[in-house]
């Protein structure tokens, strides 16, 4: 326990804004994870892999002496095919099954990329230097890093490229289309199939990003998916699917949390406090619409 | 009951007996398999027969599995001190308190992790769904990275069990636990068993089928839900508590609250066995058991990716599992009725 965030305001401030940008990102994952739920109905567990994955990608671009900031193009490219191809395998089986099947089969595809990850590029803590610098705010009382502004920075960019072309291509409102009624769409012609996987793939995409701007803000590690897809999942739930603003909103509140939970209670209790938060929010949830007699579903 | 079952019950159980000596290099495995067994029998009662697929059993399991240790070692010599010093160098236990604290923390690993399930019960089983699976995913990867900052248990550095006492050497430490596993899988199934023979069970497949009509028809689910959730929580514990003895080494998220492996090898045996069937975690687990020791074996290394693949070709290809896939082979053994009429007219449509 440490009360330095209570006697020193400025840290507040300090944790404020690296919560906000990491929250930025956050968002940016939770987007996708809630396109998929929306359109194909299904939960990917495998969501926070997919964001390592792409980090590594750009990792292995700094190694071969490639600007990092590059990865924010090349991962999303490469992993739109990953995603595409994990389609085509795996989740084009589950679509129209269970929830829970869809759970059960991207924790295995999640256990597998964890693996093949370990194998291909090691079990190291690794970090791709961007060499950006830091900005000093408050007369050098708040620190923060330019790369975090960078990749909020980015990360806005790609979320807003994305609603636009969800308004105003044709793909796009043929997923929108698919989202609200499946039959429906498949009857006036659209096909269906198509649009799963190009959601899929997108969802890939998106996390490609977020994964390479991870990479560079952050640290990235074989096994570190799963907080990633606990909170995008809990972003999803408190803001509602389809709801943009409300993702945006509740990942900044998210990274906000986290920053504190990390002053507060310390660094080894951050991510309990991450799978912590979802039971407690599941539960007020409940309990909330239990009065009313009616349930989560 | 008839009396072929008795015949295959009594079968089972000398078989069980006598398998440690038969097999005595394998005293380690088979002990491992009865509590695979007990965890793929346990699940089954909320993911099979109660529809509520949780991967938050692994919770009951980690804590009885902290708590038989903690029990064992506090009841004789300072827990802080033992877990800081790496446990059995500076303290020995003697047979008896080997022995009386293995008891006493096996009683306490059932019996608290009972009462978590019933105080956490109501406020979780009330949600339903994929929101029950993630909230209970949620809830066990919460609990290790907790346990594994909290000093007294030993933390990052993990949590050494009392060495089994200097008689009979390794032969009489397999034996041990292998009968303390074996006596448990026993408890186990016949609880298991008896209370399927009861209107508990109904009411169980009542709230699977459609839980909305069961409270209309005047069911409390909700008590009967925590009920079911305690009776696993209990043996989970349990099982756990064997367990963290037989390994002799806990760790907060690779050996006690492991979700990645044993929270998932539980809900894989009983999907691949077929839920919702007595036996079918039993042969599930057994299964399981056989292939997970050849990929460690003959894949080593790459063990978890052919557990990934696993996963996904057994989820896909047989969610029914192999009692489902029998019982639409055979349905008369599971004592459907079938019109002979009807099925050759089903196969004519084809």
């Amino acid at each position: 326990m440490d009360f330095l965030v209570f006697q020193y305001p400025m840290i507040t401030v300090q944790a404020c804004l690296d919560g906000l940008l990491l929250g930025i990102l956050f968002a940016l994952i939770a987007y996708g994870m809630a396109l998929q739920w929306g359109v194909m109905n299904i939960i990917n567990i495998a969501q926070g892999d997919l964001v390592i994955l792409g980090g590594y990608i750009a990792y292995f671009m700094y190694l071969y002496g490639i600007h990092p900031a590059w990865g924010v193009i090349v991962s999303p490219i490469i992993m739109y095919f990953v995603g595409i191809a994990i389609y085509k395998l795996v989740i084009n089986k589950v679509v129209d099954r269970d929830l829970f099947i869809s759970i059960l089969a991207t924790f295995g595809i999640s256990i597998l990329f964890m693996q093949l990850m370990n194998f291909a590029f090691g079990a190291d803590v690794v970090l791709a230097n961007s060499g950006y610098g830091t900005t000093m705010l408050f007369d050098n009382n708040v620190v923060l890093p330019n790369s975090k502004i960078f990749s909020a920075f980015i990360s806005i960019v790609f979320a807003i490229c994305l609603v636009v072309y969800m308004k105003r291509s044709k793909l796009g409102r043929a997923i929108r289309a698919t989202a609200q009624n499946a039959r429906a769409a498949k009857i006036l012609g659209v096909d269906t199939e198509k649009v799963y996987a190009a959601t899929f793939g997108i969802n890939a995409a998106l996390c490609g990003v977020a994964g390479a701007l991870i990479s560079i803000t952050f640290t990235i590690h074989p096994y570190m998916g799963l907080p990633y897809t606990i909170r995008s999942f809990m972003i999803v739930i408190v803001a509602g699917l389809g709801n943009l603003p409300g993702v945006a909103m509740s990942g900044m509140g998210l990274g906000i949390f986290e920053e504190f939970a990390d002053y507060i209670l310390g660094t080894e209790f951050r991510i309990g406090s991450v799978f912590l938060l979802l039971v407690l929010i599941l539960v007020y949830r409940r309990f909330k619409l239990s009065r009313k007699r009616e349930y989560l579903k | 009951m008839n009396k072929n079952s008795w015949i295959l019950y009594i079968g089972i159980l000398v078989f069980g007996l006598v398998a440690p000596f038969i097999f005595p290099a394998f005293k380690v495995q088979l002990s491992i398999l009865c509590v695979l067994i007990v965890l793929a029998t346990t699940w089954n009662i909320q993911g099979g027969e109660m529809g509520y697929n949780t991967f938050g059993n692994i919770l009951f399991y980690g804590l009885g599995m902290y708590l038989c240790a903690s029990v064992q070692v506090g009841m004789f010599f300072p827990l802080a001190e033992w877990t800081e010093s790496g446990g059995e160098k500076t303290f020995v236990h003697t047979p008896s308190q080997f022995f009386q604290g293995m008891a006493a923390g096996l009683v306490v690993a059932a019996v608290v992790p009972t009462i978590v399930a019933g105080l956490i019960g109501y406020a979780i089983l009330g949600l339903r769904g994929h929101y029950f699976a993630i909230c209970t995913l949620g809830l066990g990867v919460a609990a290790g990275e907790i346990s594994g900052g909290i000093e007294i248990i030993g933390a990052g550095q993990g949590f050494t069990t009392p060495p089994f006492p200097n008689i009979g050497g390794l032969e009489a430490r397999g034996e041990f636990f292998y009968f303390l596993s074996f006596g448990a899988l026993v408890l186990t199934f016949i609880a298991v068993r008896a209370i399927y023979t009861t209107r508990f069970r109904l009411i169980l497949n009542a709230i699977r089928d459609n839980e909305d009509k069961a409270e209309a028809m005047g069911i409390e689910t909700m008590k009967y839900k925590i009920t079911g959730w305690m009776i696993s929580a209990f043996f989970c514990g349990l099982a756990g508590g064997i367990m963290g003895g037989l390994v002799g080494y806990i760790d907060s998220t690779d050996v006690a609250f492991d979700g990645r492996e044993m929270g998932v090898f539980m809900v894989l045996m009983a999907i691949l066995g077929g839920k919702g069937t007595l036996w079918g975690p039993i042969i599930g687990a057994t299964l399981f058991h056989f292939f997970k020791e050849g990929f460690w074996t003959f894949f080593l290394g790459w063990q978890y990716v052919a557990l990934g693949v696993l996963i996904v070709v057994i989820v896909i290809y047989f969610p029914e599992g192999l009692m489902g896939w029998l019982r639409e082979k055979y349905p008369e053994r599971f004592g459907e009725v079938v019109d002979e009429a009807d099925r050759k007219a089903q196969v004519e449509l084809k």
